[in-house]
């Protein structure tokens, strides 16, 4: 069927139509409950799970304290391993012990202090206390060794203090963390998974759609009645949008209530970008099973397109600025790195037009993007 | 008679998935790509951070500080400030990630033997980046105390930390990301291959059609798994060919034990997608069943996020996630040269995974009639 082919219809006449084909889909969607699941259940199943589980922030970490030689002073710095919350020592007295722990992963760090320490410290030569890290993953190794390094200088403030002897210390950082000062990782994990649930939930709900349609072949059926192309998008877009928005107002609660994350902007500019994020990953959902027409392959470009990329580049986990120049480009093509920006900052920050603006603007475009691709891909493929 | 009706059902396994072009892209492409892009994008360390400097001192000392800023690879100036207003303009449109402020006291306190303040105000809206460029600073900051005290003849501390990372000892995130990449891609086509295998032929009603030939339930399930484990040990090979000959990550252990987890591991994760395709009716729900697995096992399998700082119930629920287990094959064998004594605990839980899925998987052939 083309375009001149088409008969011409009242607005009235479009409007029933529509209403036909939004009843189709309403009832379509309440006989297989999956798409409501995927709409409520995923985003609540997963929020609590990710809110709860993913966690950059560590506490009880072991970590072996290996003490050549008991004295004083060792005793005391053992003491301030102790009563850190961050660490879970356990005390050896021969460094093969320890090491044999790391090995066995059941360690993450060793301090040792060895035999000399006590006299080296007392006639203030030089005593080094060595820390050894499991350097597999870079980031706890890092954290790992800046929280060693903070209990040691506690320490060793107190000791010098207790005798007199002024710290050496020219240049002193003092850091004020802005908008998240308590350095809480869930602050800003939580809004950012809410946007990996969201990509997930707009594709899933639409990419199988099509393609499901096609290779039953009830999409030609279609095609021959006196429905438009648009009509047909807009038929399945407006029950998954109401599906999609009803499954992020529900996340957003979950973010406030029980996860306790700060909500500092307005409730209007998060229900405007979100609209616009939400229109974006229906419409990339709609794209990739107009283009593939095949379930296997929908759900696998499905899954490559949006899940990965939403987790990986979108700045939700890792530093955008600090990606090579090229991958830098490609996070432009994701939706999902847009939307990131603005929740963390709507969440934390509030109302920062000179971050909401652009992002806004870019999300807007994509969602022009995919749904005008969708209605121009589809028109073609029927001819 | 067995092998030649379970050799049959794999070819036309195989022809089924691979005849199609685009299922045989799909399948192969794409990982490659995602593996060499995220590669690159997954890491915690900071590089080209833009940060801004308020200098209200302007004197040799406060610039001989800035300067090691200014060397150093993981920051990048792009401001000076003026007045103490642009600090909140700046952080607050994510021009800059720190701005270093220095009053102007600074050089008069260091010359007078004080303590100077440096004040470093970050943006924590993600608070790990805060924390790492924290770090950095800080760092920066000791490295330039430690010269300044030698250089004026002052005596530092009595007694010092030296930290060293095995395994790792420049302490690059990549390789971390890198080898976690290579379970989940493997994860991510083998699930998806197998997961559609059974829903497939169930949508279809050739199922039922399979179910009345000479093939015996365990028949059917070899020749069903055998394609999704074939086709993961490609990718799987794929992948850590890239990893070594791409990104250089040291293989330090032996080939046998890496595999030997591996095809554990695939098992298991054909399991798991045989299971999945079996309880489905439809393709729909099969693929939502597969991403259903997959997105928490990927999420929560100690890839990004360590499964130590995760509350107790959530890392009851990832003692069932395959890929945990792989994950920290890969990563000791590649980083640690680990041998089977240390990986015994990883691998037989893989293999009860496997088991009892394939068991599973067999049984619901012939109990769950569409």
């Amino acid at each position: 069927m083309s375009a001149n082919v088409r008969p011409r219809s009242g607005s009235k006449r479009v409007n029933r139509r529509l209403r036909g084909l939004l009843r189709k889909e309403w009832l379509q969607i309440l006989r297989d409950p999956s798409s409501i699941a995927i709409a409520f259940v995923l985003p609540v199943a997963l929020l609590l799970l990710f809110g709860y589980g993913v966690s950059l922030d560590s506490k009880h970490v072991p970590i072996g304290i290996v003490i050549e030689q008991p004295g004083a002073e060792a005793a005391s710095l053992a003491g301030a391993f102790r009563h850190s919350d961050y660490f879970k020592p356990q005390f050896f007295d021969t460094r093969q012990e320890a090491v044999a722990a790391l090995r066995a992963h059941r360690l993450d760090g060793i301090v040792v202090i060895p035999s000399d320490f006590a006299a080296r410290a007392k006639g203030n030569r030089d005593a080094p206390v060595q820390v050894i890290a499991n350097g597999v993953n870079a980031n706890s190794a890092r954290l790992l060794s800046g929280y060693v390094q903070g209990v040691w200088s506690t320490w060793l403030t107190r000791v010098l203090d207790a005798r007199q002897i002024p710290m050496a210390q020219p240049v002193e950082a003092r850091p004020r963390i802005w908008f998240n000062p308590e350095v809480r990782s869930r602050n800003y994990l939580v809004p950012g998974l809410l946007v990996v649930n969201m990509t997930l939930v707009g594709a899933l709900l639409t990419a199988l759609v099509f393609a499901r349609e096609w290779e039953r072949g009830t999409l030609e059926a279609l095609m021959v009645t006196p429905v438009t192309l648009r009509e047909i998008l807009l038929g399945k877009l407006l029950p998954y949008f109401v599906l999609g928005a009803g499954g992020t107002v529900l996340s957003v609660l979950m973010a406030v209530y029980l996860f306790q994350v700060p909500l500092r902007g307005s409730l209007w500019v998060l229900a405007v970008c979100s609209t616009l994020f939400l229109l974006a990953a229906l419409g990339m959902g709609l794209l990739i099973s107009i283009v593939t027409r095949n379930q296997f392959v929908a759900g696998m470009v499905a899954i490559v397109a949006t899940f990965l990329p939403a987790f990986l580049l979108s700045g939700f986990l890792f530093d955008i600025d600090s990606m090579p120049a090229p991958i830098q480009v490609i996070t432009h093509v994701i939706a999902a790195r847009y939307y990131v920006a603005i929740l963390q900052t709507l969440f934390l920050a509030g109302d920062v037009w000179s971050v909401i603006l652009p992002n806004a603007a870019a999300l807007a475009l994509m969602a022009a993007f995919f749904l005008g691709l969708s209605r121009r891909r589809l028109n073609k493929r029927i001819e | 008679m067995m092998g030649a009706r379970i050799v049959a059902l794999f070819v036309k396994e195989m022809l089924a998935l691979f005849k199609d072009k685009r299922s045989r892209f799909v399948v192969i492409v794409p990982p490659m790509i995602q593996l060499v892009v995220f590669g690159y994008a997954a890491s915690y360390d900071l590089n080209h951070i833009p940060y801004a400097v308020y200098d209200q001192d302007g004197g040799s000392a406060a610039r001989a500080l800035l300067t090691r800023f200014e060397g150093s690879p993981t920051f990048r100036l792009t401001h000076n400030i003026q007045r103490e207003e642009e600090i909140a303009e700046l952080i607050d449109a994510r021009k800059v990630l720190l701005v270093l402020q220095l009053d102007s006291r600074f050089g008069a306190d260091l010359g007078a033997g004080r303590t100077a303040p440096l004040q470093v105000i970050i943006d924590g809206r993600n608070s790990n980046t805060a924390q790492a460029a924290l770090d950095y600073t800080n760092r920066i900051v000791s490295g330039f105390n430690q010269d300044w005290t030698s250089a004026r003849g002052l005596r530092g501390p009595p007694v010092r930390l030296i930290t060293r990372a095995w395994y790792n000892p420049n302490l690059e995130s990549q390789w971390f990301f890198v080898t976690g990449l290579v379970g989940i891609l493997t994860l991510v086509v083998t699930m998806m291959t197998t997961a559609m295998s059974v829903a497939r032929e169930r949508e279809q009603g050739t199922f039922d059609q399979l179910l009345v030939t000479p093939l015996r339930p365990v028949e059917i399930l070899i020749g069903k798994a055998l394609p999704g484990l074939l086709i993961g040990l490609f990718e799987a090979t794929l992948v850590v060919v890239i990893a070594v000959f791409w990104f250089q990550v040291p293989l330090q252990g032996s080939l046998i034990v890496l595999y030997t987890g591996m095809i554990l591991f695939l098992l298991a994760a054909v399991g798991v997608g045989l299971m999945i395709s079996s309880l489905a009716v439809t393709l729909q729900q099969a693929l939502l069943g597969a991403f259903l697995f997959m997105v928490p096992a990927v999420i929560l399998s100690g890839f990004a996020t360590p499964i130590a700082n995760m509350p107790e119930p959530v890392q009851w629920l990832t003692l069932v996630d395959p890929l945990r287990y792989y994950l920290v094959i890969v990563r000791s064998v590649f980083l640690e040269g680990a041998g089977f004594p240390l990986l015994v605990g990883q691998m037989w839980p893989l293999g009860v995974i496997a088991a009892v899925t394939l068991a599973l998987a067999g049984w619901l052939f012939r109990h769950r009639m569409g």
